[in-house]
């Protein structure tokens, strides 16, 4: 199963590496990991994607935890919680099929941010199954280049960080 | 008053109490080496980096203070690695400092420039590469606060040539630790405390099983009287060797792969164990499904990672294993198991550890037996290597107090004994010390028979030479039909020679029995530097032996026992 960490650290350098050594080692499987600065400069959020039953995850967050510069960690898989992710997709666009394209951008309340010769940059942002969706929809046009943000995260409500 | 980087770096030191560094000198640590010479601290000279962390492991475990010890960039810094590897597996606080090119030449491939930083995060608890002079006395506090609180572990500190020349307006000490990712568990939850009395109280045959985190916790005492006061025997893994007298009679010795039948065969019909500062290796283990088939199995460790980590277990308590048995002895009354002991006692007499006395041949067992013999009423200190010889050591030791056998467990570091022994020596000038090693291990590190003579430290290495690595020759005995391979030395030097080309040391040689003692006597008393030479049989093996995937009560015995 899928779980979703959502990791406090230190934004000092060598802590991304700490973190996806400390994966490697234990031969843990990242899914994705979205990092940036939070609203304190020092501190970072990590979104780490993690495939595995309880036991790993349990590990997995026991050895994060050990890690100086973690500075809190939460499982959030079975918590509320609002994720996104962000795709940019370069997509294949001749003047016969740019029209239906441009539906499938309205229908996924999607944007497109450039447009070329042949083709058009589309922006989507949306949870997991939304992304993949879009992913697919456009597939048929010829994808050119695409990257994906990975998850982020944030829990519903009133909880803070302190 | 202006200050440097590297006299900043001192003054720290000097403010942690540190009295000793193991070290060895080069270019990106000039200014570092500067700084000592007006420095009340003395620096050990060691003839290769991996020794000087050996050493400072040595060190700590008989003064219980984080040992210090202090490399070069590059090829320095890279001799470090298998030392603290071995640190950090055994648990020991270490402070490895090491130097670094200059901050502008780092990241070109400078000379004697390598990432030590990115290379020694998986083998440290924590690291650092400084960045500003101005971090040095924060870096130092935090780092010796992080090596000795929770579970204890090594912690580099990499310095640029520039960082630690630079020159600093001021010296501000630093006292206060700030950590906001770091807060260790120390107490014990208490409902857990109790479930765990509970547990006692219904239990009929209850086995304490002890590991370094009670000698690293200093919790010996509380894990007498728990035994005591519980009517438990208690057997203890290689670490935890010395924390529970061995004479006592609720003692089992050690118990794993190469434990004493009994304390084997005591887990297999326990119906509770309790671990204590452990983390149940595969060496203590073996099979996983077989260990403790009977039993509720309770765990104490300070490290949270530990708990469920190799046995799934029915009551873990994270906390500082001391404070949770001074927690829980205020919970337990006093309680007998008359039946059980009687069982255990069986055990003892039944399947005793043994290695049989047959004809005039030098046996090792016989020999260490002898040697713990002679040293009982002396204040003293074993260090090993790693093979045949340390389980030997491990099995006739007979210790009675903690860290009085320092051996590297977890990693298996062959070349750790001479070097831990001459960091032991230095930290405990009054103990006698004996460096158990064999012909494979000791050439690791038997230049360092030169840091021992330069710091007249009368050590006694007492080497058992059977010409071949013997305990890769007895796996290969035992797992691969006997098809010997790689194991054998042919060019081993004539080690009396070899001990007589350092000034005023002793070589003595064993080849007989009836010569144990009378040499023993006199190497324990010369107050010398001195090479005991035990020549002994290439046939000779460590039993009782369980191979892996086994119960632990599926041992091979030593042959007469069947």
């Amino acid at each position: 199963m899928k779980h979703t960490l959502s990791v406090l650290v230190e934004n000092k350098p060598g802590v991304l590496s700490r973190i996806a050594a400390l994966f490697a080692r234990r031969g843990y499987n990242i899914d994705s990991l979205a990092v940036g600065r939070t609203e304190d400069p020092a501190v970072s959020r990590m979104t780490i994607v993690v495939e595995g039953d309880e036991r790993v995850i349990e590990q997995v967050t026991k050895q994060l935890h050990k890690l100086i510069d973690v500075i809190k960690l939460s499982d959030m898989t079975n918590e509320e919680y609002v994720d996104r992710e962000l795709i940019l997709i370069k997509v294949h666009a001749d003047p016969t099929s740019r029209a239906e394209i441009m539906q499938i951008v309205d229908i996924f309340r999607a944007r497109i941010v450039d447009i070329g010769r042949n083709s058009l940059i589309i922006e989507c942002t949306g949870d997991g199954g939304k992304i993949n969706a879009i992913e697919n929809a456009l597939r048929p046009f010829g994808v050119r280049e695409l990257v994906r943000t990975g998850k982020i995260a944030l829990a519903r409500g009133q909880k803070q960080r302190d | 008053m202006s200050i440097t980087g590297a006299e900043a770096l001192i003054k720290s030191l000097e403010a942690e109490g540190v009295e000793v560094i193991f070290g060895y000198p080069g270019g990106a640590v000039l200014s570092i080496y500067d700084a000592l010479r007006e420095s009340s601290i003395k620096h050990v000279l060691v003839r290769q980096e991996q020794a000087a962390v050996h050493a400072a492991s040595g060190y700590s475990r008989v003064t219980g203070r984080p040992g210090v010890c202090l490399a070069t960039s590059g090829p320095g810094a890279t001799n470090l690695v298998t030392g603290i590897a071995t640190a950090y597996m055994d648990s020991i606080p270490v402070i490895a400092i090491t130097g670094q090119v200059a901050t502008g030449m780092v990241g070109t491939d400078a000379f004697q420039e390598v990432d030590i930083f990115g290379i020694t995060m998986p083998i440290t608890k924590h690291n650092y590469l400084v960045q500003k002079a101005e971090d040095l006395p924060r870096i130092i506090r935090e780092a010796f606060h992080i090596a000795q609180t929770g579970r204890p572990g090594p912690v580099l500190i990499d310095i640029p040539k520039d960082v630690s020349g630079a020159i600093l307006a001021q010296y501000q000490p630093v006292t206060k630790v700030d950590l906001r990712g770091y807060k260790p568990t120390f107490r014990g939850h208490p409902s857990q405390i109790r479930n765990l009395a509970q547990l006692i109280r219904e239990a009929e045959k209850p086995l304490i099983y002890a590991g370094g985190g009670t000698v690293r916790a200093g919790a010996h005492e509380e894990v007498l009287a728990l035994a005591e006061r519980i009517n438990a025997p208690v057997t203890t893994t290689l670490q935890g060797l010395g924390v529970f007298p061995e004479n006592h009679p609720l003692s089992l010795g050690m118990l794993g792969m190469h434990g004493t039948p009994y304390a084997n065969l005591a887990v297999q019909q326990c119906d509770l164990l309790i671990g204590l500062g452990v983390r149940f290796d595969d060496r203590v283990t073996l099979s996983v499904e077989h260990f403790a088939p009977n039993a509720q199995i309770v765990h104490v460790d300070i490290d949270p990672a530990e708990i469920g980590k190799n046995v799934l277990v029915d009551l873990p308590i994270v906390g500082d294993v001391r404070l949770v048995l001074e927690d829980l002895l205020g919970l337990v009354e006093e309680k007998e198991h008359p039946e059980w002991i009687e069982e255990v006692r069986g055990l003892k007499k039944n399947y005793p550890l043994t290695y049989g006395h047959a004809g005039g041949d030098l046996k090792p067992q016989f020999v260490l037996e002898k040697l713990s013999e002679l040293l009982r009423d002396q204040d003293w200190i074993i260090t090993s290597d790693v093979g045949q010889h340390q389980m030997w050591a491990a099995q006739y030791g007979k210790f009675l107090k903690p860290n009085t056998f320092l051996t590297s467990g977890g990693l298996g570091t062959m070349g750790y004994g001479v070097p831990a022994a001459v960091g032991a020596q230095l930290g405990a000038p009054q103990a006698t010390v004996v460096a158990v090693t064999g012909d494979g291990s000791f050439q690791m590190h038997m230049a360092e028979l030169g840091t021992a003579t330069e710091n007249k430290l009368p050590v006694k290495i007492l080497l058992f030479n059977n010409s071949y690595l013997g305990m890769v020759k007895q796996l290969q005995h035992f797992f691969v039909e006997g098809r010997y391979s790689g194991v054998e030395f042919t060019g081993n030097p004539d080690f009396m020679q070899l001990i007589s080309a350092y000034k005023n040391a002793c070589g003595l040689r064993i080849s007989k029995p009836e010569e144990v003692e009378p040499v023993l006597k006199e190497a324990l008393n010369n107050g010398k530097l001195t090479l005991i030479e035990c020549v002994i049989s290439d046939q000779e093996l460590v039993y009782p032996v369980v191979p892996n995937d086994m119960g632990l009560d599926q041992m091979i015995f030593f042959p007469q026992e069947g």
